[in-house]
């Protein structure tokens, strides 16, 4: 009895790291976005328009699997190896305080839309993967929802997200380019720093 | 319903406002220091946007107040029965761009919604595996190869490339609403699906509101890549990223 037990003790042990793998890039963003719809589904704030609550679900279940780093490096640009490492950590910090803000803000929009996810062909040696889920809503166009991730040691992070074609890292290019010229790398921080502030003093 | 009362009143204020823009815009075009490629006649387009901001303010009340206050079985209805008259056209567009797997199975959405849907009401198609396509004659031109051409930002119509333009144009030539005999009831199907167009884009208001530095900017970039990403059809080619990637 005793030697049965500690062999399925054993057999445990030794099957626990198997489970303990690191998900998926599709696995992983269908468990992180259904974990996110149960909450907003269930949560009468978020669908009136807290923003609050909405930042705090994203900041808990949504930023652990984003690279901030590489994103805010794909929206600067060329003008990225200009920064010193003190800016790069300054604007990694402030575009992702835009960004939880810009993506919490689209949560409160929801209603009663549901996700389809596309399936995802994996070699399993890739390092560079895009995800595809498809937003349906009644009456309107399905809207495609894109996470572009790579691959960080063991975990998979994402880098952009894609919504109808359209990369919300990408879609700052000009803007940031633009802000550089005119204004440096300091310039486009204190552009940033003031564009977050505005947005915390008009939220709820 | 408010539809051609809505439209008889923009128009009565848009056309001095259209009017001062484009000379505003003329001048101003020839002033504009940051020269975008993308966007040649930046100038008039901001002169542009300025007056459809101006009309949205009309059209944005009434938009919400169809959204709050039509109940949601009414807005599929609506969605789906103009969903259901464009799905023709998207049929032709992706027969002509030689896609005709997607092409039949439009045509098939058609037959499908317009009888078991009750005249496009309900889409019964999408319930079936019958996918919803959507395609214009603008991204017909693209697959044809037909360049972008310069941005342009038109009033009410709002952003298009040159090519997306003239699109819009054959879109609209061949727009069963706008073939409808009998006027106010083309003004009225014309200014509901206007609205319902409206209304479905009050979502992203908020966060194009919120996550832009400059409107303008922010719509002319996101129009962009939305409409190349929609002419290869949800995969466009991923462009060579130029950052130093370091992490």
């Amino acid at each position: 009895m005793k030697s049965l037990l500690s062999l399925l003790l054993l057999l445990f042990v030794v099957a626990a790291p198997a489970f303990a793998q690191e998900a998926g890039p599709d696995v992983l963003v269908k468990k992180v976005t259904d974990e996110v719809l149960t909450v907003v589904r269930q949560d009468k704030d978020i669908q009136n328009g807290h923003t609050r609550k909405a930042v705090d679900l994203v900041e808990n279940k949504v930023l652990p699997h984003f690279n901030f780093q590489h994103m805010t490096a794909l929206a600067v640009g060329r003008d990225w190896s200009k920064a010193t490492p003190e800016q790069k950590k300054h604007l990694a910090d402030e575009f992702k305080t835009l960004l939880v803000r810009t993506y919490s803000n689209s949560l409160t929009s929801y209603k009663n839309q549901t996700v389809v996810y596309k399936p995802t062909k994996l070699q399993g040696n890739e390092t560079d993967v895009i995800v595809k889920t498809e937003i349906q809503q009644p009456g309107n166009k399905p809207v495609q929802l894109d996470y572009a991730l790579e691959k960080q040691g063991d975990a998979w992070k994402v880098y952009d997200v894609i919504v109808a074609g359209i990369s919300l890292v990408t879609n700052y290019r000009d803007t940031f380019a633009q802000e550089i010229r005119a204004n440096g790398v300091d310039g486009l921080v204190l552009m940033l720093v003031n564009k977050n502030k505005q947005l915390e003093a008009g939220k709820k | 319903m408010k539809g051609p009362f809505v439209r008889v009143q923009i128009g009565k204020r848009v056309f001095p406002l259209v009017f001062a823009a484009a000379v505003a815009g003329a001048l101003s075009g020839c002033a504009t220091t940051a020269n975008n490629p993308k966007d040649p006649y930046e100038g008039f387009n901001r002169a542009m946007f300025a007056v459809n901001e101006g009309i949205d303010v009309v059209v944005k009340p009434v938009a919400k107040g169809y959204d709050e206050a039509a109940p949601l079985p009414v807005k599929a209805a609506v969605g789906n029965f103009f969903g259901n008259i464009w799905d023709v056209w998207t049929a032709v567009n992706n027969l002509a761009q030689g896609k005709g797997s997607q092409g039949l199975s439009d045509v098939g959405r058609v037959l499908v919604n317009t009888t078991i849907g009750i005249g496009g009401a309900f889409d019964v198609a999408s319930e079936m595996g019958l996918e919803k396509h959507s395609e214009d004659f603008g991204q017909t031109l693209g697959v044809w190869g037909v360049a972008d051409g310069p941005y342009f930002y038109w009033p009410i119509i709002g952003p298009r490339t040159t090519r997306d333009t003239l699109g819009w144009g054959v879109d609209t030539y061949v727009d069963p609403v706008w073939r409808v005999n009998d006027i106010p009831l083309r003004n009225t199907l014309a200014g509901v699906r206007f609205i319902d167009m409206r209304a479905s884009l009050l979502a992203s208001d908020k966060v194009v509101e919120e996550a832009a530095f400059d409107k303008y900017n922010y719509i002319r970039d996101a129009y962009l890549q939305h409409r190349r990403s929609e002419i290869y059809d949800g995969n466009p080619p991923r462009e060579a990223i130029d950052a130093d990637s370091s992490k």
